[in-house]
């Protein structure tokens, strides 16, 4: 059962992101570009995302366990250190040069684009390299 | 200047609230968060009893276009970055968002939606990257 909300969590998530523009990454480019004819679409997609999240959040806040059963798995690191924001820095990078972040060029692959392939190869790399980096450092971190 | 051919409030607010909505029903059914980069880097040191419903999650992404596609046509994005530009830029979200915990979906709607500082500390670290990139691009090296 876990398997099935998390695909129907995933379609939904993928419809949305399709509908609401973050599936084109010139559209993306478009909010990012705050000095030329600046596109303000993705701020309304992200207050329409943390309304409608915030009230799922608040309605699970004191469960215990999830609806389907099982643990709520509630991240609880609360740190604001170099890793947090040097990665934060790299991915904005990333997502400025491309149009493309992690969601959108997952469900553009589904979509069967070209450059979304191209993308998520080169980011499963990133990811892979990441994990190798862990593997031979153990610098303490997570 | 706001570039109001290309806005488009409704539709993206529309599917912001699907994509809350989704990250709200992954809560309460599967007690996860929503966010692609945890999910899909996950995969990479497999767990037993945990690989399922990440793997069930990303199959929703990757159909959500072909639903998409029987109720209405699916809009042709527009992406300028060039194969080699892609490859840097699908790196630089793979390692940042690894480093980072996190990318827009999971820092930017699930952890502003629980109003975590960590959240914003990273939504508010890729967002400036993001600008910043796009003005170099667009405005500095065009």
């Amino acid at each position: 059962m876990h398997a099935v909300g998390a695909f129907v969590a995933g379609l939904i998530f993928g419809i949305g992101l399709m509908v609401s523009g973050m599936t084109d990454p010139s559209k993306v480019i478009g909010f990012l570009d705050l000095a030329g004819r600046w596109d303000p679409s993705l701020a309304f997609v992200m207050v329409g995302a943390i309304v409608v999240g915030a009230i799922g959040y608040a309605v699970a806040r004191n469960r215990t366990v999830s609806v389907l059963g099982g643990a709520m798995h509630l991240p609880a690191e609360r740190r604001i250190d170099r890793r947090l924001v040097l990665g934060s820095l790299a991915f904005g990078t990333g997502w400025g040069l491309a149009g493309f972040c992690p969601g959108p060029a997952v469900v553009s692959l589904g979509a069967g684009q070209d450059k979304a392939v191209v993308f998520v190869i080169a980011m499963l790399a990133g990811m892979a390299l990441y994990e190798i980096a862990e593997k031979h450092f153990h610098n303490g971190g997570k | 200047m706001i570039d109001w051919t290309h806005f488009t409030p409704w539709t993206s607010l529309a599917g912001g609230v699907l994509i809350g909505a989704a990250a709200a029903l992954f809560l309460l059914l599967n007690g996860r968060i929503a966010g692609i980069s945890g999910i899909l880097g996950g995969l990479m040191r497999p767990v037993r009893g945990d690989v399922a419903w990440r793997a069930a999650f990303l199959a929703g992404l990757l159909f959500a276009p072909a639903l998409y596609a029987l109720v209405t046509r699916i809009p042709a994005p527009t992406i300028e970055a060039g194969y080699p530009l892609l490859l840097l830029a699908g790196t630089l979200v793979g390692i940042g968002t690894r480093y980072g915990s996190g990318c827009t979906s999971g820092h930017g709607v699930c952890g502003l939606s629980r109003f975590s500082p960590r959240s914003l500390a990273a939504t508010l670290a890729f967002m400036a990257a993001g600008f910043a990139t796009v003005f170099a691009l667009r405005h500095v090296f065009a």
